[in-house]
């Protein structure tokens, strides 16, 4: 589904992305984290093309990323993400936010596509929410109406941005209740994030990343229990002294 | 105080008045257009579209527009050897004059849309052009307006300059009946009057815009 093949990135002569290789399967969730500056932003962003890397190969669905033939803008259209700070369009409604794009990218006829819009909101939990503008919804709102504008586009694979680290703590479960539907659902899904407890209980392997180079992959069960780098147990003990619920 | 000499010559001075709007409207109309393609090629990444536009908008934005008025209209006629008239010399120095102005307005217009919104239109599969027409361009105009609305008052208020070069709009006209009936005061003032009701009017346009319910806030 997704074949990263030694990816290197460098800003000037900060190296970014370091040798990257690592694949994720058809309905797979796999979940990065890391420490911030590790480079899984990056990772993420060069899966669909919003960054450029220097030396590997990305394929998605067998497509080459960067390969020259590749129409990176029809490629992008299957690939569906979901940013930190929700990036909802400000000018227009929710309807609108969500049908944009399978208007005029996939050319889908308003009508149609503003009944599938629906359904879509409907299915994230804010409906009542389509005739009204991002600003007057809550975080976690805009939050879903986002994985909604994504979903529209029928992706046959999400990315996730750190999408709940600009969340208030009582929206957080909402919007990884969305996602882990998505998952069950069966879609092939990478998450950037720091929700050890939604890792562990929705991830099929977990991805720990720092400095640029991956520190260690595993199954998400295995990743828990039995750390086997001395850099990811140090990480792990740190971020799960106050993370009590994991598992739970 | 004798308000006859408004009275009597109102006719003569409305005309004026109706020249004065002429102006600004082709140089609001054709700065803009102008502006537009200079404050797009000041964000372009091709060197040889950003240079020139950028040399073009420090330069105009560098000199006094009087200046603009002189060249365009004594020096050149020297280089290709024709008067372009007056009416034809003033449209052509405040369009581009004010184009500058304006290139710097949609420039910083643009620029204020912040780069997360480019990346989600871009992942949802948005090509370059609907990403501009659809994501970019409706949120930068927002921001502009105000500006816009701003500068064409400021166009307005600098047509007066075109009485240099003898043009008879509004305030040339003033300057012409003083000149034969001696009635500075009542003249001057009258004028003043003028321009300060329609500038206002344009100014309150701007600040009803600028303080228009925003369904655009912080999305964060």
């Amino acid at each position: 589904m997704i074949e990263i093949s030694n990816v290197s990135l460098w800003y000037e002569t900060y190296k970014a992305l370091d040798g990257i290789s690592v694949s994720i399967a058809r309905g797979q969730t796999m979940v990065i984290c890391g420490p911030s500056g590790s480079g899984k932003s990056t990772l993420l962003r060069c899966i669909n093309g919003l960054e450029r890397f220097q030396q590997g190969s990305i394929l998605v669905n067998g497509i080459g990323v960067q390969d020259k033939r590749t129409d990176i803008y029809s490629l992008r259209s299957r690939i569906g993400m979901v940013f930190q700070h929700f990036e909802l369009y400000p000018h227009k409604t929710i309807l609108e936010n969500v049908v944009l794009a399978p208007v005029k990218v996939r050319g889908v006829p308003r009508k149609e596509a503003e009944r599938q819009g629906l359904e879509l909101l409907n299915r994230v939990g804010v409906l009542d929410q389509a005739g009204k503008y991002p600003a007057e919804l809550s975080g976690g709102q805009q939050q879903r109406v986002s994985i909604a504008r994504a979903l529209a586009m029928e992706p046959s694979v999400m990315l996730f941005d750190e999408p709940t680290s600009a969340l208030d703590p009582e929206m957080i479960k909402e919007v990884l209740d969305v996602m882990a539907d998505l998952a069950r659902e069966g879609m092939t899904m990478v998450v950037v994030s720091h929700e050890m407890g939604f890792a562990r209980r929705v991830a099929d392997d977990i991805l720990f990343m720092d400095h640029g180079r991956i520190v260690e992959k595993n199954a998400a069960e295995d990743f828990f229990l039995h750390p086997s780098n001395e850099r990811t147990k140090q990480f792990l003990g740190r971020i799960m002294d106050y993370n009590v619920n994991v598992g739970g | 105080m004798d308000l006859n000499v408004i009275i009597d010559n109102m006719a003569y001075l409305f005309g004026g008045l109706a020249l004065t709007f002429q102006i600004a409207a082709l140089a609001i109309g054709f700065g803009l257009c102008w502006g537009i393609l200079l404050g797009m090629g000041r964000l372009s990444k091709n060197r040889l579209i950003y240079y020139p536009s950028s040399a073009y908008v420090h330069f105009f934005r560098g000199i006094p527009l009087i200046l603009v008025i002189f060249w365009i209209y004594f020096l050149l006629p020297l280089i290709i050897g024709d008067s372009l008239g007056e009416f034809v010399a003033v449209v052509v120095s405040f369009t581009l004059y004010e184009a500058s102005y304006f290139a710097e307005i949609i420039r910083s217009g643009i620029q204020s849309v912040p780069a997360g919104q480019v990346n989600a239109g871009l992942a949802t599969g948005l090509r370059p052009h609907q990403l501009a027409f659809h994501v970019i361009l409706p949120q930068a105009l927002r921001n502009m307006v105000p500006s816009l609305v701003n500068h064409a008052v400021v166009i307005f208020q600098d047509t007066s300059l075109a009485y240099v070069i003898g043009l008879r709009e509004f305030l040339r006209r003033v300057n012409l009946v003083d000149a034969r009936e001696a009635r500075s005061v009542e003249l001057y003032l009258f004028a003043g009057l003028v321009y300060f009701i329609i500038c206002s009017l344009g100014t309150l346009a701007s600040h009803k815009l600028e303080r228009r319910p925003r369904t655009c806030g912080s999305n964060l």
